[in-house]
């Protein structure tokens, strides 16, 4: 089944078409990798997934169920959370707190209420521990390594009580061995039954974690399928070797 | 004694409007002018139910509270919607309406000469006629006020609204309304401070617009950035150091319109000085 799907999805800033009559759908408990060339419409597409702009035609769907034009938070309740190519953390607030506000409740009069605190700053403190930021949770946010910072916001988004997981550009600027840790937290990730949506550039890792591709090219789906036979077709390798 | 007394009703007076101020300028990250509309909300219905309708202070306190909240409410929706530098000149703008209605609607707020023979404060039929009565309950709601707002900020409620001063489309994809955070966070902001209001006006018997002006509003907003943004014990200190700091300006002799001005002197030096050793403020947690 699909945990998430778009039909014809349409989505033009200024003159450009940003996203240009995107047909694709999420495998559900799957890794579907998104790759294309610079300015192909990758983040585009995650902004309309995630409800930050929205789409000038099209349809989206969420386990079955269409997604009118709604705000990112209803978006978040449909069980979507994402991360940005530019990490976008709370820099003045503690590491911990970054990840607090994955985990608290989304209803307004529960977050009057300070009853579960305890428990959830448990819960972040394990968080950390396991991905190794447990010495910087007292610490802002904005002190951290770029790598750190990066682990951060993956950390926060999988924190998220969300099942479908969207990724730009995850990898980005990491240390081999973040990669790794990054990639092993990405398969536990699908062990646990949640879909991701990875945007990336690197083909090796698209190759060993994702079950399926999608290729864009100028907004446009170009291909689609299973990595090994998808990266060897030849307008993939045009798109992305530069004829 | 007395004098004493009245130096601390009006540290209490502008310490709750320096707390519920500190909601919206701290937590919620935006510079406003507005407040001096929610505290003569307060102080305007205080003086109206009980001069004109004999409503007893404390429903006339709760009465103006929720005018005020509900105002809150309403002037919310539009200017949540901005940020920063717009905020805060919309903001402007609706302090200015504000102080124009409380001049001139005549037949209500009594214009420009205001309303005058505000009974003061009583509980239960025991009108409080003393200084330290009057202060022992402006104390009190004082701590109230901090009791509550200490615990709604220290919350999830104070947390999700920290974050949107720093990045509201984040906190939206993590799953929260911020709008209704920031429309809330505005409206109990307004209500307390329009129990100020009510507290000014029972105790001073008097009012008028003069006192709910946009300097009024500067001065608000100077407490809390001298406190420091987010910080609730750093408003309360803000308030109390501009409160009394003048005060004591009188006992080195010097004459009334003298110390006025040296008054305004101090605050915008102290200004000055703290953007640049110390922008975060005395106890703040951002830096402006
Ligand atoms: N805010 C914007 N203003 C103007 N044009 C934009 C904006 N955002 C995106 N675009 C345009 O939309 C197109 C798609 O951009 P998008 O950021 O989605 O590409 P991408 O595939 O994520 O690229 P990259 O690999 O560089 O991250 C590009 O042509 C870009 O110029
Ligand atoms: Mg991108």
């Amino acid at each position: 089944m699909a945990a998430l799907e778009t039909k014809d999805l349409t989505k033009k800033i200024f003159a450009v078409k940003a996203v240009d009559n995107l047909t694709l759908s999420l495998p559900a408990g799957n890794i579907t990798g998104i790759i294309g060339p610079n300015g192909s419409g990758k983040s585009t597409l995650l902004n309309l997934l995630s409800g930050i702009c929205k789409s000038d035609q099209g349809k989206i769907k969420v386990k079955g169920r269409a997604l009118a034009d709604v705000n990112p938070h209803r978006i978040a309740s449909y069980g979507i959370a994402r991360t940005f190519q530019g990490v976008r953390l709370f820099n003045q607030m503690t590491t911990i707190d970054n990840i607090l506000l994955a985990l608290s409740e989304k209803s307004f009069f529960r977050s009057l209420s300070r009853r579960t605190e305890k428990n959830l700053a448990l819960r972040a403190n394990e968080i950390l521990r396991a991905a190794g930021l447990a010495d910087w949770a007292y610490k802002p946010a904005g002190e951290l390594s770029y790598g750190q910072r990066k682990l951060l916001e993956i950390t926060r988004v999988l924190a998220a009580p969300a099942d479908i997981i969207l990724l730009d550009e995850p990898f980005a600027g990491l240390f081999p061995e973040i990669i790794v840790k990054v990639s092993a937290l990405l398969k536990k990730t699908r062990a646990d039954g949640r879909t991701v949506m990875l945007v990336e550039h690197n083909l090796k890792i698209i190759r060993e974690l994702c079950d399926v591709v999608y290729v864009l090219d100028r907004g446009k789906l170009i291909a689609g399928g299973p990595p090994g036979e998808t990266l060897s077709r030849p307008e993939v390798l045009a798109a992305y070797l530069g004829n | 004694m007395e004098y004493l007394a009245h130096v601390g009703i009006m540290a209490a007076i502008y310490c709750i409007l320096s707390l519920s101020l500190n909601l919206v300028v701290g937590y919620c990250g935006r510079y406003s002018l507005s407040h001096a509309a929610f505290y003569g909300t307060g102080a305007y219905a205080t003086a109206i139910l009980t001069a004109n309708y004999h409503t007893g202070f404390f429903a006339s306190m709760l009465f103006g509270a929720a005018i005020a909240a509900a105002g809150a409410l309403v002037i919310g929706l539009v200017l949540n919607r901005l940020q920063g530098e717009y905020y805060l000149l919309a903001s402007l703008g609706f302090v200015i309406i504000m102080s124009s209605v409380f001049n001139n609607l005549n037949n209500i707020t009594g214009g420009a000469l205001g309303i005058a023979g505000i009974p003061p404060p009583a509980i239960l039929d025991n009108i409080l006629r003393s200084h330290l009565s009057v202060f022992l309950l402006a104390f009190l709601i004082c701590v109230l006020v901090y009791a509550l707002l200490a615990y709604i900020t220290s919350a999830p409620f104070g947390r999700i609204l920290r974050a949107g001063r720093e990045d509201e489309e984040v906190v939206a994809t993590l799953g929260y309304n911020t709008t209704l955070f920031k429309t809330v966070a505005l409206a109990v902001s307004g209500g307390v401070a329009a129990i100020a209001g009510s507290i000014l006006a029972a105790y001073v018997t008097y009012v008028s617009p003069s006192s709910f002006d946009i300097n009024e509003s500067i001065l608000i907003l100077v407490m809390v950035i001298l406190g420091g943004l987010a910080d609730l014990k750093g408003s309360l200190l803000g308030a109390t150091i501009l409160v009394t700091l003048p005060e004591s300006l009188r006992f080195l002799g010097l004459p009334a319109v003298m110390a006025d001005n040296l008054r305004q002197i101090i605050y915008g030096a102290a200004l000055i000085l703290m953007m640049f050793f110390r922008p975060q403020g005395f106890l703040g947690k951002y830096k402006i």
